[in-house]
């Protein structure tokens, strides 16, 4: 064929869909489970070990349970797990030492965090613009709830305890640490030769020492040091060492984030007009906060576990309750159902910030 | 240094951009040198030149992306010195049109365009909207308004960017080699969109190698190299009859 490049096409070829093995549930089988022999056996294998540990989980957890009697005795004879603790410990393991009269007051304080929460996290609802300020009040009623005052029976927060002062702590830790980080890493970016070193040192010392030893000293030394008339909280210092903790790690995550801006956008917000906080509020940290939400959930998971840690200071969250209420001889064994339901606790709501952070990354990219 | 006394400049009201001795370094690197020029209303003036000879650092010393060492740059009678409120009210004047577009990707083409005028000028929303649409009208993409940049061409966003820069109603427009980012046959739609404005009286500093344009709507072209203007006449004699050696060679190896 040696004339055969001379080409000319004068109608164009029309879609065709594609072929029906190769869309579809029929598809997808295909080409993840059984595309070639290694496939095939690696897909039966997975079906097997499914088929070896569900079941008996299943049987262990739900149908060989004990559910209803007043101590581990009650599950002397069956074979599955023991989940009487629960029914008998529940109210510890949410409130702690929280009156029981009063518990009500964590309870509606929990219930607000929904119409609190909604605005911020899903800009699509109705009146989301007013909803902000309920969020932005909400801080001061959770506080005025479970603390107490101005006619409402006042509670020390060393009553606090249970999964309610790991949400305490970790909630506030949250919602602190995100700005707070965000100043650090603008401040750490700074002209300004002493803004910009406190920021570095800040960052640099709290990133450097262990959340432990930090507790250990909100909790013992700080209060020799201090003279009395400055004593605060015990669970007030919590919250701000995690944070500060917390908002070291997320000034870096940020400032990644920062780094990743295209110089051109600063350039064309300021070839607008616009003034360094307004450039930096409307242009470069939607941006850059859009970029670092994979490290901002990191951090937030990370602080929210980390809570436990109050346990080296005395404070009994929900994991110290666990811990303490095993060594009683009343459920002494019962070790693996009790860190199983701590687990599932913090895996809940772990994997809720995760699958939130991931549907907000889908909603804020703007190239599709 | 600096004369920061505004004051002391002589104003001729017909005058919008007054370069005088300036002098910029990079470093060490001496890269804009004792550069006069006078740009009156309504002018629009080509500058070209090889690549590293200075024209993109000229035009953004005007609206004070980068800062000048010596020499005066007086803007529609501010003198632009390390005052901030003199740099603010000097880049509410002055749009400017970036090779790279540098469109806001998290905002749609209509809040790119509104965001300035409502932030900056303190103009209504409705107003910064309609003022918009008007604009992005005039760049022939109103229809795609709710669009995000990302899903347009470079073209587009080109334009997006020009009408972004309309929107503040800016005296003096500066385009920074608009079209070199562009695929060819998106050159075209944007540079008409450029000789639309031309035609509307705006005065115009444009950094490009389009010399199909400089042509049809220069007034003067500049030509620049290694830091210093080396040669500024009127298109026709700059391209039938030009004067330096340097701008031969230039125009026989782009021509």
């Amino acid at each position: 064929m040696t004339e055969g490049f001379h080409r000319t096409q004068t109608e164009m070829i029309p879609n065709r869909a594609a072929p029906a093995s190769s869309v579809g549930i029929v598809g997808w089988v295909r080409t993840n489970l059984l595309s070639s022999w290694v496939n095939v056996g690696l897909t039966l294998l997975g079906f097997y070990l499914i088929w070896l540990v569900v079941p008996p989980l299943l049987m262990w957890a739900f149908f060989d349970a004990t559910y209803i009697g007043t101590d581990r005795f009650a599950c002397a004879g069956a074979s599955g797990a023991c989940w009487v603790f629960l029914d008998q410990r529940i109210g510890q393991f949410l409130y702690g030492f929280y009156p029981s009269d009063q518990t009500w007051r964590v309870n509606i304080a929990l219930f607000l965090l929904i119409p609190a929460l909604a605005p911020l996290l899903f800009d699509s609802l109705p009146f989301a613009k007013y909803g902000r300020w309920f969020s932005l009040a909400y801080p001061f009623i959770a506080t005025f709830l479970l603390i107490g005052g101005f006619g409402l029976e006042e509670i020390p927060t060393n009553k606090f305890g249970g999964f309610m002062l790991n949400i305490t702590v970790g909630l506030s830790g949250i919602f602190l640490s995100l700005p707070v980080g965000i100043l650090l890493a603008l401040g750490r970016r700074s002209q300004l030769p002493f803004v910009r070193i406190f920021c570095i040192g800040f960052i640099e010392v709290f990133r450097g020492v262990p959340l432990i030893t930090m507790m250990f000293t909100a909790a013992m030394l700080l209060p020799l040091f201090l003279p009395p008339q400055f004593s605060m909280d015990l669970v007030v210092r919590v919250i701000i060492v995690v944070t500060a903790f917390a908002s070291a790690y997320m000034a870096e995550v940020i400032r990644g984030g920062l780094a990743g801006i295209d110089r051109g956008q600063y350039e064309a917000a300021q070839a607008l007009g616009l003034g360094y906080w307004k450039s930096m509020l409307l242009i470069i940290l939607p941006q850059a906060l859009k970029y670092s939400i994979p490290g901002i959930v990191n951090t937030f998971i990370a602080l929210f576990k980390d809570t436990t840690l109050v346990i080296v200071i005395g404070l009994f969250d929900i994991l110290n309750i666990g811990r303490s209420m095993v060594a009683n001889p009343d459920w002494m064994g019962l070790g693996i159902e009790t860190y199983a339901i701590i687990a599932v606790s913090f895996f809940t709501v772990c994997f809720s910030i995760s699958r939130y952070s991931l549907g907000l990354e889908r909603r804020l990219d703007t190239s599709r | 240094m600096t004369d920061t006394n505004a004051g002391a400049v002589e104003p001729d009201p017909n005058n919008v951009i007054e370069i005088r001795g300036l002098n910029k370094w990079f470093g060490v690197l001496h890269v804009l040198r004792d550069i006069d020029l006078i740009v009156a209303k309504r002018e629009k003036i080509v500058i070209c030149g090889p690549s590293g000879s200075g024209k993109s650092t000229l035009i953004r010393c005007i609206n004070r992306l980068e800062h000048h060492q010596q020499g005066s740059i007086v803007v529609d009678g501010t003198e632009l010195s390390n005052d901030l409120k003199n740099i603010d009210s000097v880049r509410r004047e002055v749009g400017m049109v970036f090779q790279s577009f540098n469109l806001f990707p998290h905002l749609t083409v209509l809040e790119n365009c509104t965001l300035a005028p409502i932030w900056v000028r303190k103009i209504p929303k409705e107003e910064a909207e309609r003022m918009a649409m008007e604009y992005l009208t005039k760049v022939k993409i109103p229809e795609q308004a709710s669009k995000y940049p990302d899903q347009m061409s470079g073209g587009q966003q080109q334009r997006v960017a020009i009408a972004r820069s309309l929107c503040m109603r800016p005296n003096i427009m500066l385009f920074d080699e608009p079209t070199s980012a562009l695929d060819p046959e998106m050159i075209k739609e944007v540079l008409d969109v450029m000789v639309d404005l031309a035609k509307s009286g705006m005065t115009m500093l444009v950094v490009t190698h389009e010399m199909g344009f400089a042509q049809q709507v220069a007034d003067r072209i500049i030509f620049m190299d290694a830091g210093q203007i080396v040669e500024e006449n009127t298109p026709k004699e700059f391209f039938e009859n030009p004067k330096s050696d340097r701008t031969k060679l230039f125009l026989s190896q782009i021509l």
